[in-house]
């Protein structure tokens, strides 16, 4: 029995052996682990970057910006590259979470994301030290024509008792709240006590009426004529139209967030010269490209738009609309830790809230 | 020696896995962000959101272990009553979907109860009224029912055909009707296995926050919903430990009350 036990762990080990021969002949230049959106980029990307460039990739995905952060914060997982949100890098410049880029690394980004983008990311980004935009859009009104007669133009038809139980709200905070202040004419950004307890007050109304609170979850269930009224990000709404033509999307006139994720490398991170290399992948035109017609989220990146050959598409209102349009329109800002509490604190007291 | 050695990859076990994450949630429970020592995070319980996700979770899992108990019990009386080679099949069924991740499961009952989802497909074949309780309570104690059901099953089970067949019969011997057996008898006997079928469902349903989350689409807050956040997204996790302190106090008593029912310890074996 024991011979035949060390027999069968002889077995196994050559195999380990092999398998680690495996990947380094396979992979001589290392790895680089990148933690990303779920569903936010074509996977045939990926392998072509270790083709290319022998580095493997390793791929983790989150769901929110708030989650990710308490990861990348404890410092337990290296990751090398990840793609945060606006506000969410200023807090991690703030933290002081971030590594510096080495432009000269980075040809294609600097010259094929259009310089509107680099300029909007001074917001968080002041002087573009850490990141490189990789996806932008507005958060919109996600609406089926086939259940909803009336003209959708803005966020009130979130709280019309027509639809009762055919809402869908995003199950994250800052979204949350931003279509409560921005309704109610305030700056998402706020921080003024009494403009969120307003806020709340909108939310706590709203709730009966609201199928779901859920994130990605939006999609399928648009798709799956679930329900009439979604709040969703742009990029989700090519995809879903494509789906489900029936649906339509809009900016709501009270304003919106128009949001920017960007590559950003960890201050940890282990292997930084691959995870320019990735990044500076990802801004190449074709693979930009790649990426955009697999996820539909608007590409910063003009090379890439230059190629798309279907011109609806290219001259789409949704995917690149003209922001000049929209006058209210704002990008999330890092809060501070005190204002943090207090919009989760209240976002508890909705969550909590039932009217029964 | 040799006997303690082979004790020693258990231990190491308990203590990396078990001891030292415990003693890791009662010092962040009783810490402060600049590691002062508090009782606030444990005193958070009271507050009215928490206080409420509390009682919601209580009481969202006392109705699934009831539940599971009625189903269960009868069940397993079929399955002790029945031959081997006929339970074994049975009691296969019963195990077979637990080889599926649970929350796959899960998120199949969200598409199956979903207003168009394939329940009310059939309902709306038949011209019956659809049925609406995704995202309500019944939902989620649907879910735990379904999930923690054979964590009921099969302990009842085991304590049913450990009952000597002889107790049975001298009762009837003597004159007993079954369901004066039963009553007298079966039940009491098989009292250690509902126990512990009661806490192995009632604790895993008190402390769930992915049932609610896919079944109760987020519109209902339970206690493990509020620790799950202050840990993924708040990022508190001296508040989320506190309440975890808390919740571990409710499962305590629970133990306790078990081990005062179940003081042959039979229906611990699973």
């Amino acid at each position: 029995m024991k011979k035949l036990l060390s027999l069968g762990l002889c077995f196994v080990m050559t195999a380990c052996l092999f398998a680690g021969c495996g990947s380094s002949d396979k992979y001589p230049n290392g790895k680089v682990y990148v933690y990303n959106w779920g569903e936010y980029i074509d996977e045939e990307t990926i392998k072509l970057f270790e083709e290319e460039t022998g580095i493997e990739v390793i791929y983790d995905e989150f769901d929110t910006n708030e989650t990710m952060y308490p990861k990348i914060e404890a410092g337990a997982s290296n990751y090398d590259v990840v793609c945060p949100s606006d506000y969410m890098i200023q807090k991690m410049i703030d933290n002081d979470l971030l590594a510096k880029l080495n432009w000269d690394n980075l040809p294609n980004a600097r010259a094929n994301i259009g310089a509107e983008y680099y300029e909007q990311s001074l917001a968080f980004d002041p002087g573009n030290l850490y990141s490189v935009p990789y996806c932008w859009g507005t958060v919109g009104i996600l609406y089926n024509t086939t259940m909803v007669d009336e003209p959708v133009t803005g966020w009130s038809i979130l709280w019309d008792e027509t639809y009762k139980d055919s809402i869908l709200m995003q199950d994250s905070v800052r979204d949350l709240f931003m279509v409560a202040l921005k309704r109610l004419g305030y700056s998402m950004n706020s921080t003024n006590e009494s403009e969120l307890q307003e806020a709340k007050e909108l939310l706590i109304a709203q709730k009966p009426l609201v199928q779901a609170y859920v994130i990605d979850q939006v999609r399928d269930k648009m798709i799956g004529d679930e329900a009439a009224i979604g709040v969703i990000y742009s990029g989700e709404a090519i995809y879903t139209q494509r789906e489900n033509p029936n649906l339509a999307y809009v900016i709501p006139e009270e304003g919106t967030n128009i949001w920017i994720d960007s590559w950003v490398i960890p201050k940890n991170a282990e292997n930084k010269e691959n995870a320019e290399k990735f990044i500076d992948f990802m801004c190449r035109g074709d693979i930009a490209l790649m990426n955009f017609e697999f996820i539909t989220y608007s590409t910063p990146n003009t090379a890439a738009r230059d190629l798309i050959e279907d011109d609806d598409i290219r001259n789409s209102e949704i995917a690149f609309p003209d922001l000049s349009k929209y006058d209210k329109l704002e990008t999330f800002s890092y809060l501070g830790e005190e204002a943090d509490t207090l919009y989760n604190d209240l976002w508890k007291e909705i969550k909590s809230y039932t009217s029964y | 020696m040799n006997k303690k050695m082979l004790s020693l990859p258990y231990l190491f076990w308990c203590a990396a896995f078990i001891i030292i994450p415990l003693c890791m949630v009662v010092y962040y429970g009783l810490t402060d962000k600049t590691g002062a020592f508090t009782f606030a995070n444990i005193a958070a319980i009271a507050t009215a959101e928490h206080a409420k996700a509390l009682w919601f979770s209580l009481l969202l899992s006392f109705a699934g272990t009831v539940i599971c108990l009625f189903l269960a019990y009868p069940l397993a009386m079929i399955l002790a009553g029945m031959k081997v080679s006929q339970h074994s099949f049975i009691v296969l069924i019963f195990i077979l979907p637990m080889w599926m991740n649970f929350l796959l499961r899960t998120m199949a009952w969200e598409t199956l109860l979903e207003k168009n989802g394939i329940i009310n497909t059939v309902l709306r074949f038949l011209h019956l009224p659809a049925l609406n309780i995704i995202n309500t309570p019944s939902a989620i104690i649907l879910g735990m029912v379904y999930n923690f059901l054979p964590f009921m099953v099969l302990p009842i089970y085991n304590a049913l055909t450990k009952i000597d067949n002889n107790v049975v019969n001298a009762a009837r011997d003597l004159g007993a009707g079954s369901f004066q057996t039963f009553l007298r008898i079966i039940f009491p006997l098989s009292l250690p296995g509902v126990i512990s079928g009661i806490t192995m469902v009632f604790v895993p349903a008190l402390t769930t926050f992915v049932i609610s989350t896919l079944l109760g689409g987020s519109k209902i807050l339970l206690i493990g919903n509020v620790i799950e956040q202050e840990f993924t997204q708040t990022g508190n996790w001296h508040l989320g430990s506190g309440l975890s302190i808390v919740l571990m106090i409710f499962i305590l008593i629970n133990m306790v009350l078990s081990a005062i029912f179940d003081k042959d310890e039979e229906g611990a074996t699973l």
